[in-house]
């Protein structure tokens, strides 16, 4: 996400600089009114309900079973998007080809697409009439209202976090260390293995991170082609809005705060990491 | 930005109104989507010749106590006409609606009704003929989730009012029969409609319990596809409740057209188009005009078989209850 | 983009690795990306164009594009201000906390904006904190106009934040500085230097922004309640059109969505050929 690490030299004259209290004051209040009032009124509603009753709707059999779907749908996803997001990275930077520009801009696309309509387009072609549902059906595949389909629009939504994250970094690689390597009569998978991969590795767990984080989170895809099974095919923030609907409002707050706490969780871990990145970046540049 | 502003400048342009109206909100369940999109119109035409006045309808539409739980949070709905009483019964409890609504109009403030039926895909492969045919070996049941959609609720009572009809009113054995029922279905849907979607677009399921309403205008809507519907021997009298959301209407200025649009819901013309869409009416003109539209069925009622919506209510639904240890639902 | 030194990495193989690894990924890319999305087109035009046409403009989609817009006008300014003022106060001053606003201006990235949507429930709703006395003063946020631009608000908060704050930090405050001491106002140094440095990266992330606010689904469709013509954004009025069984409709809308991803792609290709 973003580097912090201003350098401490030009600490002292910064107070110089204008506008301190004005963009602190803009700061705080967008922040206040706009994010962390909604927040703690999730937070003040969960905290009304008593840690007994908490307790008991959080490990409710429904809710770790969508807790539970959503964590391994969001995994599998997660393991499709860093593989294809390495190939598709390494495939940019190193290859020269007829459409590569093209091939670039097009990772973006998921990024760009409401998720909405991404869902209606997957859960259309995955659908057992629909373009890739009639090819997988005869394989005994099947994609809509199972996880496999939670996963698909999950990793859909979150394809460009690995390639835009590894990009860079591969970009910026040295070449001299691959090509000692080279010199030395390395085969090319040991050079990859041992040279390459170390150095993009905090990159492409950064991208990893993210691409889970935000897979977790994901809504709009997978409602249109996940068909709410409870026990199977209920993602967490789904149950929520159920629970919404069925008036029981300490049901969807205590499911809100758990996906609240891990998003939180998984934003310390991935700020941890990409301060670990910067450093190691930083070492080379 | 430019084509955003024009775009919006247009849409808004189109929108603005251009003298004095009225305006109420209906908020409905869901599958009434094709009914108040024909009867609008028609209304409007009626109140503008009577009153003078222009009258937009606004509509939204969902599971009906999906819907009345935004309400309660705030949805400024003028009307609600929805399919179950303890759907309004929440918003007089909220002090929005009145606590004396089903008086205010006839029939218990139900201007028509209709019964949970099947529709079945083309030439009844499975032989689906009444509520024991549903839970064969590899019979797929599509409707909604009773926690969300009073169309669902509908339909777990009728199942359940059909298995105390054959075992003699025990109940143990009627709680098993809707519990294999539930085991039956792949999808619980949030709304009626969405499970009509996913058995007539998606094509899953082997039958769709929902209104015969919904069966009938689907079967005609799909004609193409060759659904048959199909009426059980025996089924629960759905009333559809309409009531006047009188905290919002007395803000918003709009009692008068409200009541008056809710009347046109009796008004021979209302119950023409009522019946044209297959929701069974009291008026015997209409009544006969759409005769072919309504097969014979023996309905039993709320009343009659569970003492009524409030013991349903605290029995049923309350959480904890039958509902709940019957439905995958823990 | 450095130039690879060709076969770096297999000098005595053929091409047939390079080869087999770029089909991989053009396959993959076709069959997860690019058919999806031109899948929706396909929909859209499968009843003909006649059709296409009076599905795009019936009113209520039209109201729903009109709607759109709007939020997204409505949006972006004060989005691009929050977002420059916050990269100001993290990238160019010291002080306690500064780690954890961070944290807290990028919370809406990683959370659920179904989660943002209860969470403006829980507060503005009639049974919320503050919703009695809304609704007592007449206001109304929920189900309208300032509900769905707040929600979108959170849900696009960190945008043009990320991506302004790495330049401004990686460009430090010399200029500024040096403007300062010739005598310039703080606004004229904003004008004049900041703002000319950092306007590809404004730009960027407003675009991003402006992309996320249009397509908004999760949060906007607990808060909207859905009233046609009125409350329903373009992506809610999809779903509303696939369940009035509207199939091709659904798809028609779909196209206004899809049309603005590929004019955010095309800005932000155009872009990065221009930021270098």
């Amino acid at each position: 996400m973003t580097p912090v690490n201003a350098p401490a030299s030009t600490r002292r004259s910064k107070r110089v600089l204008p506008g301190f209290g004005l963009t602190m004051g803009m700061t705080l209040t967008y922040l206040g009114v706009i994010v962390l009032l909604p927040v703690i009124a999730l937070v003040l509603k969960g905290a009304e309900i008593g840690p007994a009753r908490f307790f008991a709707i959080a490990t409710a059999p429904r809710t770790m079973a969508a807790l539970q779907l959503t964590l391994t749908a969001a995994a599998m996803a997660t393991v499709f998007n860093a593989v294809y997001g390495l190939l598709m990275a390494w495939v940019l930077v190193r290859y020269d080809f007829p459409g590569k520009r093209l091939l670039d801009a097009m990772v973006d696309i998921p990024f760009a697409l409401p998720t909405a309509v991404a869902g209606l387009a997957l859960s259309a072609l995955f659908a057992t009439n629909g373009w890739y549902g009639a090819l997988l059906e005869p394989l005994g595949i099947k994609v809509v209202f199972t996880i496999w389909g939670v996963a698909v629009a999950m990793s859909f939504t979150s394809i460009p976090f690995v390639i835009r994250a590894v990009q860079p970094v591969l970009e910026d690689l040295d070449p001299q260390y691959e090509q000692a390597a080279v010199t030395l009569g390395a085969h090319p998978f040991t050079i990859f293995c041992r040279v390459i991969f170390p150095a993009i590795l905090p990159a492409f767990l950064v991208g990893v991170t993210l691409s889970f984080a935000r897979s977790l989170g994901e809504f709009g895809a997978v409602v249109f082609i996940a068909g709410n099974l409870p026990m199977e095919t209920e993602i967490a923030s789904l149950l929520a809005v159920i629970r919404l609907e069925e008036y029981d409002y300490n049901g969807a707050s205590v499911i809100a705060l758990m996906l609240l706490l891990i998003a939180l969780l998984l934003l310390a871990v991935s700020n941890l990491m990409q301060a670990q990145a910067l450093r190691y970046k930083g070492g080379g540049s | 930005m430019k084509t955003y502003l024009i775009a919006a400048a247009l849409a808004f342009g189109l929108a603005a109104p251009a003298v004095a109206q009225d305006k109420i909100l209906n908020v409905s369940y869901d599958v009434a989507r094709e009914l108040f999109a024909e009867i609008n119109p028609v209304f409007a035409a009626k109140w503008k010749a009577e009153s003078g006045h222009d009258v937009v309808i606004d509509q939204s539409h969902g599971g009906s106590s999906k819907q009345a739980r935004a309400i309660l949070e705030g949805l400024p709905a003028d009307v609600v006409t929805f399919n179950q009483v303890t759907d309004i019964d929440v918003l007089a409890e909220g002090g929005l609606v009145d606590a004396n609504w089903r008086e205010a109009f006839g029939n218990n403030a139900s201007p028509y009704y209709s019964l949970p039926a099947f529709l079945v895909r083309k030439d009844n492969p499975k032989g689906i003929k009444d509520w024991d045919d549903l839970v064969k070996d590899g019979v797929q049941v599509v409707f909604p989730n009773p926690k969300t959609s009073g169309n669902a609720r509908y339909t777990y009572l009728a199942a359940y009012a059909y298995a105390l009809d054959k075992n003699g009113g025990d109940q143990a054995k009627a709680q098993e029969f809707v519990k294999d029922l539930f085991s039956h279905v792949p999808v619980f849907d949030q709304g009626g409609r969405a499970s009509t979607v996913t058995f007539a677009e998606k094509e899953i399921g082997d039958v769709l319990i929902t209104f015969e309403a919904e069966t009938g205008g689907i079967a005609k809507e799909y004609a193409d596809k060759g659904f048959v519907r199909v009426t059980p021997s025996l089924s629960l009298f759905s009333e559809f409740p309409v009531a006047i959301v009188t905290e919002n209407a007395k803000k918003a200025g709009s009692e008068a057209v409200s009541k008056a649009y809710l009347d046109f819901l009796y008004a021979p013309e209302g119950q023409q188009i009522l019946a044209k869409h297959f929701y069974r009416v009291y008026d015997e003109a209409a009544k006969a005009a759409f005769a072919a539209n309504f097969p014979e069925v023996k309905l039993v009622t709320v009343e009659d078989v569970f003492g009524g919506w409030d013991k349903v209510k605290s029995e049923h639904f309350a959480e904890g209850g039958i509902l709940d240890t019957v439905f995958v639902n823990q | 983009m450095q130039a690879p030194p060709p076969g770096a990495l297999a000098p005595r193989a053929s091409q047939f690795v390079p080869r087999l690894l770029i089909g991989v990924a053009l396959a993959l890319t076709a069959i997860f990306v690019v058919v999806p999305m031109a899948y929706i087109f396909h929909r859209a035009f499968a009843e003909g164009w006649r059709l296409f046409a009076a599905n795009v403009l019936e009113p209520n989609t039209l109201h729903a594009i009109g709607l759109t817009a709007l939020v997204a006008v409505l949006v972006l300014p004060v989005n691009i201000a929050f977002g420059i003022a916050s990269a100001w106060l993290i990238a160019r001053f010291t002080f306690p906390g500064r780690k954890l606003l961070l944290t807290l201006i990028e919370i809406p990235f990683s959370i659920s904006p179904i989660i943002a949507g209860i969470c403006y429930l829980l507060l503005y709703g009639r049974q919320g904190l503050i919703g009695p006395w809304l609704i007592a003063h007449d206001m109304q946020i929920l189900f309208a106009l300032p509900g769905i631009v707040m929600v979108t608000l959170f849900v696009t908060a960190p945008f043009v934040m990320r991506e302004v704050l790495p330049l401004m930090q990686a460009q430090g405050s010399e200029q500024e500085q040096a403007a300062l001491t010739l005598g310039a106002s703080g606004w004229q140094v904003f004008r004049r230097v900041t703002l000319p440095n950092i306007r590809w990266a404004l730009l960027y992330g407003a675009v991003l922004c402006g992309a996320r606010a249009v397509g908004e689904f999760g949060g906007v469709s607990v808060v909207s309640g859905n009233i046609r013509g009125q409350t329903n954004t373009l992506p809610l009025q999809i779903e509303l059109l696939f369940n009035d069984l509207n199939v091709t409709g659904a798809f028609a809308a779909a196209t206004m969505l899809t049309l603005i991803a590929l004019v955010v792609l095309v800005m932000k290709t155009l872009m990065e050929m221009r930021r270098g």
